[in-house]
């Protein structure tokens, strides 16, 4: 059908259609490709979760939660994950603790005051080859520097975490200080303000949003490593309240250590710890959403 | 104080008589005082000399305006006035600026006390993401006001004096980004007054607004005129005819050899003059519109 338009000066006929092109083809091909790259992506996740919730779910209970880990030839409904998830909690909490004041301070000081300077892109250039260590490599270091030293301790674990952390955070925290418009720290510049008070008042409120749901990114990935773990807090199956001396005990390592066993008590627990891990880092993700939202309040 | 003031101006008045192109007026618009006294003053990034001989004296309560093309060093020259220049990595400031006698670029003057009396509006409004309120409130809450209800009368002055207080009045807990452009420079602009400084420095404030905004901030600076001494960089010529009492021409000389392009200061007078009747052929050809 011809598009017509009624000028002015009489009917003309004008073809206001694309004709056929490559263009167009490529337009169709590529919207294809994308659909299909998000359908892959999102299938193996679909599957990841729905046999975590199949598995895990029957296994979850207020005992499940707060017992002792039995032995692992007891079934299933005897005992359960308790000291694993409040070594977990304990060892994440205090990994963050350390991690996030060190790590926004040298976001703030990368990107604030070290500037072009050597010593800023030192830090820069390590956090980013921390980002590429290995996570057991992390764990080795904290085991040769700590653990052979002082013990099995969540603290050890802490510190492993803590690293694993710390260029995670330095990065998104600067990406987020970057993203500050030069604009605010001269209007507040404009107005007496000194260096330490642009960044205190004017910088940090409008980056902390980002700032923050990047450390809470940070903390749940931590919280779900294993490796870093394995020889730095050792293994229990009673709680261990004490998160700087003594072995503890993690949801990840029970994860392994349930996994392999040829029980079927253990490997049920072992599920069940794992759909214990998925809420836990869910809740995570769901905060730092929340966290953001609430900080945006002033920025549109 | 008055003795030292009085000394200035006769220092300005005698250098001005050396210097053909910088004339004083019979009767000054403002208090005839000088504020800024500017002296053989060149401004560099690094080895680039961005603006070179710059001589002049800023008269108290009067509206001085900065004209000329791009790349002439008008807004350079201004923001060497609260040394905004400090931040960018690598400008230095040669030759004498006195503010009120006393030299701004002293070894123990400190660049916050500077910017605490000489306050400045720029050319792309930048309300902080914090309320309308705090927005004003920042300036007084730095300088140590902490009292609930003298902050709210600095609020309420300042945006009245902005000409913003009856718009916003009923939502100052609303966030300052969400103003129009117009609204968010006044509110700029009431922030810079909230802390009273003593001049307040205008880096193109209109050109980033409609027609009907920038009448607006004209009216509000022939108002604030009476309190503050305002310096002015503008591209719009009918603007500084508008609203200024003197007016500055900044050229810029292009220097073929090493291809390099610095900012003079060309002619200097009561804007009257500098408009009807100017000295130099490259203001004329600038002010009827020849060139640039």
């Amino acid at each position: 059908m011809a598009v017509t338009a009624q000028a002015p000066g009489g009917p003309q006929n004008i073809d206001l259609r694309e004709p056929p092109s490559w263009r167009r083809t490529k337009n169709r091909l590529m919207t294809v490709l994308m659909v299909l790259a998000f359908v892959i992506t999102i299938v193996p996740l679909g599957f990841v979760l729905v046999t975590v919730i199949a598995k895990g779910a029957s296994v979850i209970s207020w005992q499940f939660l707060t017992s002792g880990i039995p032995p692992n030839v007891l079934p299933a409904n005897v005992g359960g994950m308790g000291p694993a998830i409040v070594g977990t909690l304990e060892i994440t909490a205090l990994a963050t603790v350390i991690s996030v004041p060190l790590g926004v301070l040298g976001a703030i000081y990368i990107n604030e005051y070290g500037g072009k300077g050597i010593l800023a892109r030192i830090v820069r250039f390590m956090s980013d080859v921390m980002t590429g260590v290995p996570s057991i490599i992390m764990g080795l270091f904290i085991f040769t520097l700590w653990t052979l030293h002082f013990q099995y301790s969540g603290l050890g674990g802490a510190l492993a975490l803590a690293c694993l952390m710390l260029p995670i955070i330095i990065r998104s925290s600067e990406e987020m200080l970057k993203l500050v418009p030069d604009a605010l720290r001269q209007g507040s510049y404009a107005l007496g303000a000194s260096k330490a008070r642009v960044t205190v008042t004017v910088v940090l409120p409008a980056a902390i949003g980002g700032i923050v749901s990047g450390a809470l990114l940070a903390v749940a990935r931590a919280a779900g490593e294993t490796a870093p773990l394995l020889f730095v807090i050792g293994i229990v199956t009673s709680v261990n309240k004490n998160v700087f001396s003594g072995p503890t005990t993690s949801l990840p390592s029970q994860i392994f250590q349930n996994a392999t066993q040829p029980y079927t008590g253990a490997q049920a627990r072992g599920w069940g710890a794992a759909l214990t891990l998925v809420v836990i880092a869910f809740i995570f993700m769901i905060t730092a959403r929340l966290v953001t939202a609430r900080f945006a309040k002033y920025s549109s | 104080m008055e003795e030292s003031q009085q000394d200035v101006v006769t220092k300005a008045e005698r250098m001005a008589g050396t210097e053909p192109l910088i004339r004083q007026p019979a009767v000054a618009a403002g208090t005839g005082n000088v504020i800024f006294d500017v002296r053989d003053m060149a401004v560099y990034y690094g080895a680039f000399k961005a603006v070179t001989d710059v001589t002049m004296p800023i008269y108290e309560n009067e509206i001085t305006a900065f004209i000329g093309s791009s790349g002439s060093g008008k807004s350079t020259v201004l923001r060497a006035f609260n040394r905004m220049n400090d931040l960018i990595p690598g400008a230095r400031v040669e030759g004498e600026m006195y503010y009120r006698g006393a030299t701004l670029y002293g070894k123990d003057v400190s660049p916050i006390a500077v910017r605490r009396r000489i306050g400045m509006v720029f050319q792309k409004p930048n309300p902080f993401p914090k309320s309308i309120y705090d927005n004003v409130a920042y300036g007084p809450r730095i300088n140590g006001e902490r009292n609930k209800k003298k902050l709210d009368e600095i609020v309420e002055r300042s945006l009245r004096a902005a000409a913003l207080w009856d718009e916003v009045k009923n939502r100052l807990k609303m966030s300052g980004l969400a103003l129009s452009g117009g609204q968010a420079q006044r509110l700029c602009i009431a922030r810079t007054i909230a802390v009273e400084p003593d001049v307040v420095l205008m880096d193109e404030p209109a050109s980033a607004l409609d027609p009907i905004s920038t009448g607006a901030i004209e009216d509000l600076m022939r108002e604030l005129k009476s309190r503050y001494t305002i310096v002015i960089v503008t591209h719009n010529m009918q603007q500084a005819t508008r609203v200024s009492d003197r007016t500055a021409f900044f050229y810029v000389l292009t220097d073929s050899k090493s291809d390099t392009r610095t900012g003079v200061l060309v002619e200097y007078g009561p804007t009257k003059q500098i408009f009807e009747d100017p000295r130099d052929p490259r203001t004329q050809a600038y002010v009827t519109g020849r060139m640039g």
